[in-house]
């Protein structure tokens, strides 16, 4: 059954179609995978769980990746 | 040509084992070209990253990784810009998860202008870091009181500042540092203040066992240039630590033998 959901990506609002995994959000957003790091609501998802990790209306997600710093 | 370094100067921390005493960032850089080629010029083995999101409206902008190649120099991300204990265990899952090792650098400030290490959100920290599987490299007040403490927690390194972080001051502090190092069992790095190739030699000179700066080289007029320069400068001063400084005396000791003037 198809469902609207609210996410909130990197501190932003936005509206997606259920059921959506992490896999298929990050898919669908063009990253790579490889190089970057997903926390849903203040928890680690591992690389290896993406696929199974169901997101629910009103998650919050933090998609990060490595920039130069010091 | 460089210069020789005994073979087997090598120093080690959680378990690896590096030949270059300087360790950089990779910030304030015009662009990813310059990033790379500093880098390559600094001869540093390891580099600081940091953990920032990614930007979801251009998913295909260059990526650090792609100029500086992960699988070439270890990547040691950072909790900058961390200013609870909180953010910066949070921060370190999150580079754990996207590069796959435990080596990190610690550091939790106070607030500007001075950004001063809060050592008791460090302590925090590095517990919580320590007790999850972290390997944690840490930046902290040139306070030996502190430093044995997070040693004594089970930090893989100790990095004092010598200076605020980005002032370009140098090494304020070359006493203060003695003693932590003379107390140190693990590896104690110089992190923050270095602004030139002199302030390198110093840290260098009393004994750290490397150098980690950011600002000196990406802030340097020609970065590339100051890159080698403090390549050498840690080169030189490890060197002169090694051979052993003369005494210090008050008065002149002539270098030309006395004997044999003419009268």
């Amino acid at each position: 059954m198809r469902t609207v959901m609210t996410l909130t990506l990197n501190g932003e609002s936005r509206a997606f179609d259920g059921p959506l995994s992490v896999a298929e959000l990050l898919a669908g957003l063009g990253l790579d995978t490889s190089k970057i790091a997903v926390e849903r609501n203040e928890e680690i998802v591992s690389r290896s769980r993406y696929a199974q990790t169901w997101l629910g209306s009103g998650d919050s997600l933090e998609i990060v990746h490595f920039i130069g710093g010091g | 040509m460089d210069a020789p370094l005994p073979a087997g100067d090598t120093w080690t921390v959680a378990g690896r084992s590096f030949r270059s005493r300087l360790v950089v960032g990779t910030g304030k850089y015009k662009d990813f070209q310059q990033t790379a080629a500093a880098i390559e010029a600094s001869g540093a083995e390891i580099v600081t990253v940091a953990v920032r999101r990614v930007n979801l409206s251009d998913p295909s902008a260059p990526l650090l990784q792609d100029h500086v190649d992960p699988k070439k120099y270890t990547y040691l991300p950072n909790t900058a810009g961390c200013h609870t204990a909180k953010d910066a265990v949070r921060t370190l899952r999150l580079a754990r998860e996207a590069g796959g090792w435990n080596l990190v650098k610690l550091e939790v400030l106070g607030p500007p202008p001075t950004l001063y290490p809060d050592m008791p959100a460090t302590f925090e920290a590095a517990e919580a870091l320590i007790k999850d599987g972290f390997e944690v490299m840490v930046y902290c007040a040139d306070d030996p009181v502190a430093a044995r403490r997070l040693e004594d927690m089970g930090c893989v390194a100790i990095m004092p500042l010598g200076a605020p972080i980005g002032s370009g001051l140098g090494v304020q502090n070359p006493a203060m540092l003695s003693i932590m190092i003379e107390q140190a069992k693990v590896p104690l790095l110089v992190d923050a203040g270095v602004g030139t190739a002199s302030d390198a030699a110093i840290a260098m000179e009393i004994g750290c066992t490397a150098v980690l700066l950011n600002s000196a080289i990406a802030h340097a007029t020609d970065p590339v240039r100051m890159a080698r320069a403090m390549k050498l400068a840690v080169e030189a001063g490890r060197l002169a630590h090694l051979a052993g400084r003369m005494p210090r005396r008050m008065g002149a000791d002539p270098s030309s033998p006395l004997t044999g003037l003419i009268r």
